[in-house]
């Protein structure tokens, strides 16, 4: 970047932590390469596997503290999809049960440091969303048929009006993986990228004066972005996970 | 100026006027988030079986203001 050539301190590079290496050498990530990627996505399902399947192993009555919070995940998620898309999607109760470890798990895995964040990459996120619509549209026409298209004639407007809204409609159905899949990629990468920022600014002192001022504020500034980012990143996968589940809902029961 | 200092200014103004999205949808979860707490306060027994929808409502503004911080990303750091 041309502030290189010019600036003589302050160079930082906060996108490099998105990089995808090989993860045992050389420099071309091919179809197979086994990459950093590869690495922390096996740390997240052996990290669900853990607490879900070793948890669980003891099926207590009274439960020990891994199965109490596998309980209670399993309860949440449950309870959301009952009561958003209703009983008949619990069929989807898996599936949807793996979208919200998969990415709640690798989202706090992220957070580790010098960890790297899977969702934080458009490529994971939007193949996870063409899932969901895929689905979704699939379920929609094998259970209902040509009325699946009803989701897109709103009975409710005046007559003259339909076709506009119709338009709209479909247009905003096939927008829906875009902005699913945008909305996770975009807060991990965002709330990475700010964290790495303010950590730049935070060895000023050892560069210049002003570093006295500026080190504290900017190790706070880091303090508190990691904050936002726990929150964040829980309500990023809810969010994810409760949109599957009013998409699922839209598919079976299509009428407005 | 030659083709590439226009190049870099441009990428460079680009992404700073890309951040004035950020504004509007702070503005528009601003509001999400005030509604609900205002009708939360006036009906306290009603509002736990919206957080649900709050939650969504969050998102859908924020998603927004993400897409605009990912257009000044890119113009920084992809162009």
């Amino acid at each position: 970047m041309a502030s290189e050539a010019q600036s003589e301190g302050l160079v930082f590079h906060p996108m490099d932590q998105f990089i995808v290496k090989p993860l045992f050498g050389g420099d071309a990530v091919g179809m197979v390469t086994i990459t950093n990627v590869t690495l922390w996505m096996a740390l997240t399902v052996l990290a669900v596997t853990a607490m879900f399947v070793l948890g669980t192993r003891g099926r207590a009555i009274v439960p020990t503290r891994a199965q109490s919070i596998a309980e209670l995940g399993y309860g949440f998620v449950h309870k959301m999809v009952e009561d958003v898309a209703g009983k008949d999607a619990l069929k989807f109760f898996p599936y949807i049960m793996t979208l919200f470890l998969f990415i709640v798990f690798s989202n706090f895995l992220g957070l580790i440091p010098s960890a790297f964040t899977t969702t934080s990459h458009i490529a994971v996120t939007a193949v996870m969303a063409m899932a969901v619509f895929i689905t979704v549209t699939v379920v929609g026409f094998v259970k209902n048929g040509a009325g699946f298209l009803g989701l897109f004639w709103v009975s409710s407007a005046p007559l003259a009006l339909r076709p506009v809204l119709a338009v709209i409609e479909v247009i905003s159905y096939f927008v829906r993986p875009v902005s699913h899949s945008i909305r996770l990629a975009g807060n991990m990468m965002a709330g990475h990228a700010v964290i790495k920022v303010f950590a730049a600014f935070a060895p000023l002192i050892l560069m210049s004066g002003i570093g006295v001022l500026v080190t504290p504020l900017s190790i706070l500034a880091i303090v508190a972005m990691y904050g936002l980012e726990v929150l964040v990143s829980f309500i990023q996968a809810y969010v994810f996970t409760i949109l599957t589940c009013v998409y699922l809902k839209d598919a079976l029961h299509p009428h407005h | 100026m030659e083709l590439a200092a226009a190049a870099a200014l441009g990428k460079y103004i680009g992404a700073g006027l890309a951040c004035m999205g950020m504004g509007g949808s702070a503005m528009g979860v601003g509001n999400v988030a005030g509604n609900f707490l205002a009708g939360a306060l006036r009906n306290p027994s009603a509002a736990a079986g919206q957080t649900a929808t709050l939650f969504i409502g969050i998102a859908f503004a924020e998603a927004l203001g993400i897409f605009s911080f990912l257009v000044a990303l890119l113009l920084m750091f992809a162009v």
